[in-house]
């Protein structure tokens, strides 16, 4: 996708050496990526959690099980009991079902929340770094101020104001959409920072001299000629910070300030885990291990198409 | 070198604001209050309460609201003959109820001054209880740096020294590991394992439940002080060692290593007197974010661990609405981290002479 997007085309270079010339680095990349054995193991886990996630429906029919019926008498049953593959929980769920449903709401919010600062990210970044200036100085302004706070505080704080007041909850709702808005909104900072100085390298680059000097509007300029450019910034950044989404809507939900039960995330399975040290450690474990496993695929992706996008590696 | 130091707190000022500005909004977008806590009063008429809320100036403009919270209200409304009732005003309306009787006078000195207001559900003042809080968390908070460095450092030392080796890999490898585990999880299992399990260590808090008079010194309970400063420093030893690897990378291609080299001195003399010296240099400007991590990352591990810190302390806040309070650990937490950024730019310049103050 850079300026020099050609179809790859074999000439005869120096004799017998044949070499691809004017092939994209996008095309490239995407060649290494495949070549690339733990980045292309991490994406299939990761396709495999998300598929088992989007069927639990399914699966929750083909087990005979339901992840909200509750049953007393048959709580804290370990893992392989007859009919409760991963046992049950506290209130006689099952736990595998509960397992699924909650990585649709865990991976659901952090897709989303991620998609929404990447957006609100990438847009003020380009416009902020294309301008400079004023807009430039107050984005900064606003960028430095909820940085200064630490994360996690002030999203703790966001959401609880905005899930205890009516009026708030009324426009974002509860749960998981609110949490989605809350992410989205707080979590754009890291990225903008990243794209306004990419912008600004960018635009002083010969190719936009020449579509300024043909007289393209600088909306034109900024996402049909800078924007193809920060294509692999955005995949990377968008991999990893739906990584960092999950652990953040994880550490929420089981501070009991984000998605609340009884709708199942990894993180509000995890609220009273203390309370089941002696009972169902399986409790405990399950939810934890499948937050590392997604998330360590989400930063091996990320790190993957980071190497296959690097211009100066050797191929 | 003050003259920088000076730059650098004036330059700071705007974040200041905006960290006040956006702590205001909060509050005010946030339910409850010391007004609407009386609407579930009986004893108050709804008279008494429009009353109180003028008094209290929940009617006045958003602007001068804020200014009354940031500077206090003692010169805007006071007394200047000393008989109790207020007599001279500025931006304020000596009657403010409209009862035809002068309020008394102004008596908040506004967040600038040190003054956060009362706890609603403590009833105290917010500063006393902040203040009781400070030394947990900075005992927690030292500790999981000091074992950060101390364990961070070395492990990147070594995987630059052996690059490419089994231990380099691995320590790659684990700090990807450590980064993708959440803290809360991992706190909860070191607590399963250690505390429930083998019955090792204590499963929370500070110290004993019985001590008597607060918590003996720090060295008389390592044990409570051993897993919370464990998962609040896995992200540092993550973070250190993968940087200064890098940092020691950059330092031996430098040509001072090479005339070590030449000079016929032992590797292990090139790598750690000449090299890790060197290769420490840049690990002073992560001392700027150490310190929000820690501060930020301590709310959930401080929660675990029932460790009575500022963080527990605002996850507590913030359930209970107590909004004063939360207000006051994140501005203090935000000039911490503002102040934590300079200085470590300025330990920077110290350190390697080749950075001017400029």
């Amino acid at each position: 996708m850079t300026a020099q997007s050609q179809p790859g085309r074999i000439v005869n270079l120096t004799g017998d050496e044949e070499r691809r010339v004017g092939e994209s680095l996008t095309i490239l990349a995407l060649r290494r990526l495949r070549r690339d054995r733990l980045t292309m193991l991490a994406l299939g886990v990761l396709a495999l959690l998300t598929l088992l996630a989007v069927s639990a429906p399914i699966i929750e029919n083909a087990l005979g099980v339901s992840y909200s019926r509750t049953n007393v008498t048959q709580a804290f049953l370990p893992v392989g009991s007859p009919g409760h593959l991963l046992g049950t929980d506290d209130l006689g769920r099952d736990h595998l079902a509960r397992l699924l449903y909650a990585g649709q709401v865990s991976l659901g919010i952090a897709f989303s929340a991620g998609l929404l600062s990447i957006v609100i990210g990438v847009s003020l970044g380009i416009v902020t770094g294309y301008y400079g200036g004023v807009i430039d100085d107050f984005v900064i302004w606003v960028v430095t101020t909820i940085n200064s706070v630490p994360s996690l505080f002030l999203l703790l704080i966001v959401s609880a104001v905005i899930l205890q007041n009516k009026e708030l909850a009324a426009i974002v709702g509860s749960g998981g959409g609110a949490l989605v808005i809350i992410l989205g909104l707080l979590g754009w900072t890291g990225t903008t920072r990243l794209v306004r100085g990419e912008t600004l390298s960018i635009r002083e680059r010969e190719f936009i001299i020449s579509a300024r000097a043909i007289g393209a509007s600088p909306w034109r300029i900024m996402f049909s000629h800078i924007l193809p450019n920060l294509v692999s910034v955005v995949v990377i950044t968008l991999a990893i910070d739906i990584g960092t989404l999950i652990l953040v809507e994880a550490a929420l939900s089981f501070l009991q300030l984000g998605v609340k039960p009884p709708t199942p995330t990894w993180g509000n399975m995890l609220t009273n885990s203390q309370d089941f040290f002696t009972k169902g450690v399986h409790l405990v474990i399950a939810p934890g291990l499948l937050i590392v496993i997604t998330v360590l695929c989400l930063y091996v992706i990320g790190d993957g198409i980071r190497d296959a996008f690097d211009p100066t590696a050797v191929d | 070198m003050i003259k920088y130091t000076l730059r650098r707190l004036i330059q700071a000022i705007p974040t200041f604001f905006g960290i006040t500005i956006l702590s205001y909004g909060l509050m005010l977008a946030a339910p409850g209050g010391p007004v609407r806590a009386l609407t579930f009063d009986p004893k108050v008429t709804p008279q008494e309460r429009e009353r109180l809320a003028a008094r209290l100036g929940v009617n006045d403009s958003l602007p001068i609201q804020y200014l009354r919270w940031l500077l206090g209200d003692d010169w805007m409304r006071w007394d200047s003959d000393g008989d109790g009732i207020a007599d001279r005003s500025f931006l304020l309306s000596l009657d403010a109820d409209g009862d035809g009787e002068p309020e008394p006078p102004g008596t908040r000195r506004g967040i600038l001054r040190g003054d956060f207001g009362r706890s609603f559900y403590q009833k105290r003042p917010v500063i006393d209880i902040i203040v009781e809080r400070i030394p947990a968390t900075l005992e927690l908070g030292f500790a999981s740096l000091l074992v950060a460095l101390a364990v961070g450092v070395p492990i990147g030392i070594v995987a630059a020294v052996k690059r490419g080796s089994v231990f380099d890999n691995f320590t790659r490898v684990m700090a990807v590991v450590f980064n993708a585990v959440p803290v809360f999880w991992l706190g909860i299992v070191l607590i399963l394992i250690f505390g429930s399990t083998l019955r090792l260590l204590p499963m929370g808090s500070r110290c004993s439940a019985l001590a008597i008079g607060g918590c003996p010194p720090v060295f008389e309970r390592l044990e409570y002080l051993l897993l919370p400063t464990l998962v609040l420093a896995t992200g540092g030893i993550a973070g250190y060692s993968r940087y200064m690897r890098a940092s020691m990378l950059d330092v031996i291609n430098q040509d001072y290593i090479r005339t070590a080299k030449s000079k016929g001195l032992s590797a292990r003399q090139v790598w750690f007197r000449h090299g890790a010296r060197n290769a420490l240099i840049p690990l002073a400007t992560f001392l700027g974010p150490a310190i929000t991590g820690l501060l930020g990352g301590a709310a959930i591990t401080e929660t675990v661990f029932s460790w009575p810190g500022l963080g527990r302390l605002a996850v507590g806040a913030v359930v209970q609405q107590d909004y004063p309070v939360v207000m006051a650990v994140v501005i203090m937490t935000a000039v911490a981290t503002i102040l934590g950024f300079i200085l470590s730019d300025i330990l920077y310049a110290l350190i390697d002479p080749r950075i001017r103050f400029s």
